[in-house]
């Protein structure tokens, strides 16, 4: 019944600048920091300095008799009613999830956790009273190597032990697939434990009026946040309001359900007034989830011309001290992504979920699927130099053929849509990757001390999270829906209400383009609102590259609607019969006389006078439409990546890189490209610079951007990108493209560099490859010669 | 930032600045470009009672030819050092050395005076100011006297300065056209601090390097010169070999720190291999 027309429109493809960028980037918007509420009070948190520590008492009775303080709290305060912030995700049936109170009652179990609150007059009252606050500690034993945590006698993070839970999957006969495979490589990779690095901390307003709260917060999911706060802390859901204002990034960090929004909620209702809660970024460092920290063991059987018959995985995943919204099931996104694009008889995967005492993990840009593409992607080079042929071709041997799609994965997903050949093919032109291994091979005969390395990502991605009954299977807590509404205003404009809620993704301008097409209108008549539950009531949110290819799926239906009442209405308008209209750029034409039509316009103004609606027709022409995906979108693409590697101070010189992706069609090629830009380069944060350490006694020694180095554009290199399309398997033909840089990026690097210092004996360096790591693993590769 | 509170005065004249330092004794702290103190005290690491701030002291900023030396202003920014003329003709180092500091940002609120008072092993002019043979002018409450640079470095973040003090300005030597320089930054990122940095001067003479002068930066809890290569250096071929040679005994009578960016150790051979890449570039090998 649809008129849509399918085919691209006019703006779908046009590189529109970003609607919402000048408000953004001159700071002059609603960032929850910028909110002033009449009479509203600050909070500072008082935060653990041990990793471990019983709490023996609290008494913040100091704190109260300091200027400024209006009140101040311990965790015991709030015993009756903070609860436990909420695991959305019990992966297995017998899981362990440790209660988890927003302020830690007798024990802490990181640095960073929350003991006690001052509220306070302004910032710098809070602030100074924390020092007043006394908290007697008997310091415990941390608990900070996965890879021990298990034995016996290690010390214990909770009551129950330190594992959470374990996670297998098999397909195919695995033990068959290595028991008389020729060549078999294993290798254990790590991956760090990384600091998302959002450039708007997290911040949080709370006001209530009677009954009713609102909350400000600096969050990627304010619907998830008010059902949690409802569900799990007893705020009746109609009372509870969560606005997101424009939020300056997330990258997974503000998919999170945080003690901060919780304790704002409770401690404005205790005093009566609205509370605001800034972090700093080195509080932010030590509070924020964090993301990856995982050891890889991964073993690949094959046969000697290189095509692998099995593959076998097993994950010990630092979950950290308690299990956050998603924590569990971060690792389980990658258990479907080890096979990539390649063909197997066999795959086994485990997974082990260990607690320590450090910050928990949870998603993180990529969440699970960075994981996995690392591993697979560094032992595909491995198996080559094994078994001597050139990583690329023993990945075009292995990888599925285009004319293969739809293709069924060992690991049991249906791949729609891809075209390996052509991205490498586009890809290795773009790169000059003979010229490339020409120079190389000239370097390493002259002995050069700068080698030259060429690293390779051929990687994949699952996508547009997620269809409900997937989400189901796997444990999860909600649905992967999302909605959209079309409010077609009486003057002609467009209000375009969307579930999602971007945080930097530009989602005004690309629901502009895609409603403009849709609906005819021009792009500067739409309004895209978001990220306010009383705006927008229903929404699964922004995370796992879903806005487009869900939320703007949604929006496609949302729109139908819009046109399927609007045609009605014209044919009555127009004295024909709807099946006689056909309805392009805007305009219901009667067919075969094309005099005879209306544009939405005028209709959306008949509609509001109302004045001769046909018979039954109900004076709106706004819509509402949800959309639930029956499978993951899969963005695929080759990444090549040149690096110089200087042998004798270790340091690292990304010379070119190549990036081709096909994130199906394309939308807006601006937001594009800036997402696959902004995804390499967090990408290769990974691979060179990025990772949270904590010393022995479980202190965080990365609190500040002079330790925790994320890089600058002075550092990363200009890449050169191209793309290529196969369309997904939904209407508006898209996959998403928010992960996939960083999905891909890491492994090109770090392949690269191994590339480069395979002919000295080198075929492994613990990432980040810092320039001490590189030099070492140089020097002992000669024998420790200089 | 949410620092612990404090008094802020901004004098006028320098007299005014010294005896509003006096009066505030210990917990009295100058104040220029904050570009190493506003983080102190963002982190509650340093909570003085009043900020002297010297943004009212123009006199302070700017570099004046003085015949023999230049005289640099104390609140001479780095930016300023990377842009000025003369610092180009007679003293290019230090612009070398200043245009890696950080971030643009930074680079035009952050001082020369400030970086040297400041004394963070990990700073680039302390070696640089070293090397240069530079002097400091200080003013304080008992009048104006210089302290040679290789005197003012005492220890980790620590000075010759005494209480009340105040460094208005830093003579350094011009240096003649047959002077090559090289400050070499080994850092993990743009904006990182070094790890290592090499600070070298070659007076080049007939295919020998007649004189050289090295500071390090990094290589202990105060900037050092790296005697043991200068001697070596001097009256050596100017040729790869011969300077890598020299540069060999860098690390010599150092006391290398430890953290997450480096090793003793590692910081020992970056220090003999950006030696001898500093005094090659140096001495235009
Ligand atoms: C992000 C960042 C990165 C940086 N990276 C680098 C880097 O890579 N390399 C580098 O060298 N530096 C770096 N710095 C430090 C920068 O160079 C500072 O500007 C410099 O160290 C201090 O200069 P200032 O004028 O800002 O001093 P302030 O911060 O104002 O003062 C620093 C100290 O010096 C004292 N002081 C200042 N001026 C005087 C004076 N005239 N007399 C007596 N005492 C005085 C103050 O009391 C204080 O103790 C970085 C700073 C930042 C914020």
């Amino acid at each position: 019944m649809t008129t849509t027309t399918e085919a691209p429109g006019a703006e779908l493809g046009k590189a529109r600048l970003r609607k919402e960028d000048a408000r953004l980037i001159t700071g002059q918007t609603n960032w929850t920091d910028n909110i002033k509420l009449p009479g509203m009070l600050h909070m500072a948190f008082l935060r653990s300095p041990f990793a471990h520590a019983r709490i023996t008492r609290v008494d913040v009775s100091g704190a109260l008799s300091q200027p400024g303080v209006i009140a101040a709290f311990s965790g015991a305060d709030f015993a009756g009613e903070q609860g436990s912030l909420p695991c959305a995700w019990p992966v297995t049936a017998d899981i362990v999830i440790p209660a988890h109170p927003p302020m830690a009652v007798d024990e802490v179990r990181y640095v960073g956790e929350a003991i006690a609150v001052v509220v306070a007059r302004d910032r710098y009252a809070a602030a100074d009273a924390l020092a007043s606050i006394d908290v007697d500690y008997e310091p415990l034993p941390p608990v900070l190597d996965i890879r021990t945590a298990l034995d016996d006698g290690a010390p214990k993070v909770h009551e129950a032990g330190n594992k959470s839970y374990e996670w297998v999957f098999a397909s195919g006969d695995v033990d068959a697939a290595f028991r008389d495979a020729p060549v078999v490589v294993e290798r254990t990779y790590r991956q760090q434990r990384l600091i998302p690095c959002a450039m708007e901390p997290r911040a949080v307003v709370a006001q209530w009026l009677d009954d009713q709260v609102t909350l400000w917060s600096a969050t990627q999911i304010p619907h998830v946040l008010r059902f949690a706060l409802s569900a799990f802390f007893g705020i009746p859901e109609q009372n509870v309001r969560v606005v997101a204002p424009d939020v300056g990034g997330g990258f997974g960090s503000k998919l999170q359900v945080t003690a901060e929004e919780v304790l704002a909620v409770l401690v404005g209702r205790r005093v009566g007034k609205a509370v605001k809660w800034t972090e700093s970024r080195s509080e932010g460092n030590m509070t924020v989830h964090h993301g990856r920290d995982q050891w890889q063991r991964i073993r690949i059987a094959a046969d000697r011309d290189g095509r692998i018959r099995g593959l076998d995985v097993d994950l010990l995943a630092d979950m950290g001290a308690y299990l956050m919204l998603v924590t569990p099931g971060v690792p389980l996104l990658g258990a479907f992504m080890f096979p990539a694009i390649y063909k197997m008889d066999a795959y086994s995967f485990k997974c082990t979920g260990i607690f320590t005492t450090k910050m928990p993990t949870d998603a993180y840009r990529g969440a699970g699927r960075p994981e996995a593409t690392f591993a697979i992607e560094r032992i595909m080079d491995e198996l080559a130099a094994e078994i001597g042929i050139e990583p690329l071709e023993l990945r075009e041997r292995n990888w599925i053929k285009h004319e293969e799609f739809p293709f069924t994965t060992i690991a049991g997903l249906t791949y729609d849509s891809g075209n390996y050949e052509a991205a490498t093919a586009m890809a290795k032109e773009l790169f000059d990757y003979d010229g490339l291994r020409r120079e190389q091979q000239e370097r390493n005969d002259r002995g050069d001390p700068v080698r030259l390395g060429i690293g390779i990502s051929t990687f994949t991605e699952m996508c547009g999270l997620a269809p409900s009954r997937v989400l189901g299977s796997l444990s999860y807590g909600a649905g992967g829906w999302e909605s959209a509404s079309i409010r077609m205003l009486p003057t002609g404009k467009v209000e375009v209400v969307t579930g999602s809620s971007a945080h930097g993704q530009g989602h005004e301008t690309a629901w502009s383009q895609i409603v403009a097409d849709q609906l005819g209108v021009p792009f500067e008549d739409i309004r895209v609102l978001h990220g306010d539950t009383l705006v927008s009531p229903r929404g699964m949110d922004t995370y796992g590259s879903r806005s487009l290819a869900v939320g703007g799926l949604a929006l496609v239906g949302a729109c139908d609607k819009v046109v399927a009442k609007a045609k009605v209405i014209a044919a009555a308008m127009l004295e024909a019969s709807p099946d006689d209209l056909e309805f392009s750029a805007g305009r219901f034409s009667v067919r075969g006389d094309p005099e005879a039509s209306k544009t939405i316009q005028e209709v959306a103004l008949a509609t509001f006078a109302a004045h001769a609606l046909p018979e039954g027709v109900e004076p709106s022409l706004d819509s509402d439409a949800t959309y639930d995906p029956d499978n993951f979108s899969f963005p695929h693409g080759t990444h090549l990546c040149a690096t110089e590697v200087d042998t004798e101070t270790g340091f690292v010189k990304i010379r070119s890189y190549v990036a081709v992706d096909d994130v199906g069609v394309v939308v807006n090629p601006m937001i594009v490209e800036g997402q696959v830009h902004g995804g390499i380069a967090q990408g290769i944060a990974q691979a060179l610079y990025e990772e949270g350490v904590y010393d022995d006694d479980g202190n965080l020694l990365t609190t500040t951007l002079a330790d925790y180095l994320v890089p600058s554009a002075a550092d990363l290199p200009s890449y050169v990108t191209g793309r290529n399309e196969t369309q997904a398997s939904n209407r508006l033909g898209v996959k998403g493209v928010g992960e996939a840089g960083t999905i891909a990026s890491t492994p090109a690097v770090v392949n690269a560099i191994i590339d480069a210092l395979r002919p000295l004996g080198v075929n492994d360096i613990t990432m980040p490859c810092t320039p001490e790591r590189v030099w070492r693993a140089v020097q002992s590769a000669n024998g420790g010669a200089a | 930032m949410i620092p612990a509170k404090f008094e802020y005065v901004r004098p006028s004249s320098l007299d005014e600045a010294v005896s509003a330092l006096a009066e505030g004794g210990d917990d009295a702290k100058v104040i220029a470009g904050g570009q190493s103190l506003m983080p102190l005290l963002r982190l509650r690491l340093a909570y003085p009672d009043l900020l002297v701030d010297l943004g009212g002291l123009e006199d302070l900023r700017g570099v004046t030819d003085i015949g023999g030396d230049l005289l640099i202003g104390a609140r001479t920014t780095h930016y300023q050092l990377v842009h000025d003329p003369l610092i180009a003709e007679h003293c290019g180092l230090l612009a070398q050395a200043a245009g890696t500091v950080a971030d643009p940002a930074v680079r035009h609120r952050g001082t020369l005076g400030g970086s040297l008072a400041h004394a963070d092993p990990a700073g680039d002019l302390p070696a640089v100011v070293l090397a240069l043979n530079g002097t400091m002018i200080v003013s304080g409450p008992a009048g104006q006297r210089e302290i040679e640079a290789a005197d003012f470095f005492v220890d980790y973040l620590t000075t010759a300065l005494g209480p009340g003090e105040i460094l208005t300005g830093i003579r350094v030597p011009k240096l003649g056209n047959d002077w090559g320089y090289r400050y070499e930054k080994f850092h993990r990122t743009a904006q990182a601090w070094a790890i290592v940095g090499v600070a070298a001067l070659a007076r080049r003479s007939n295919g020998q390097v007649a004189e050289a002068r090295v500071g390090l930066t990094n290589m202990g809890p105060v900037p050092i010169r790296a005697a043991a290569v200068e001697a070596a250096a001097a009256g050596a071929d100017a040729n790869a070999a011969a300077l890598t040679a020299a540069a060999a005994a860098a690390a010599e009578g150092t006391n290398p720190p430890a953290d997450l960016h480096g090793a003793p150790d590692y910081r020992s051979h970056l220090a003999r291999v950006l030696t001898g890449r500093a005094l090659a570039a140096a001495a235009g090998v």
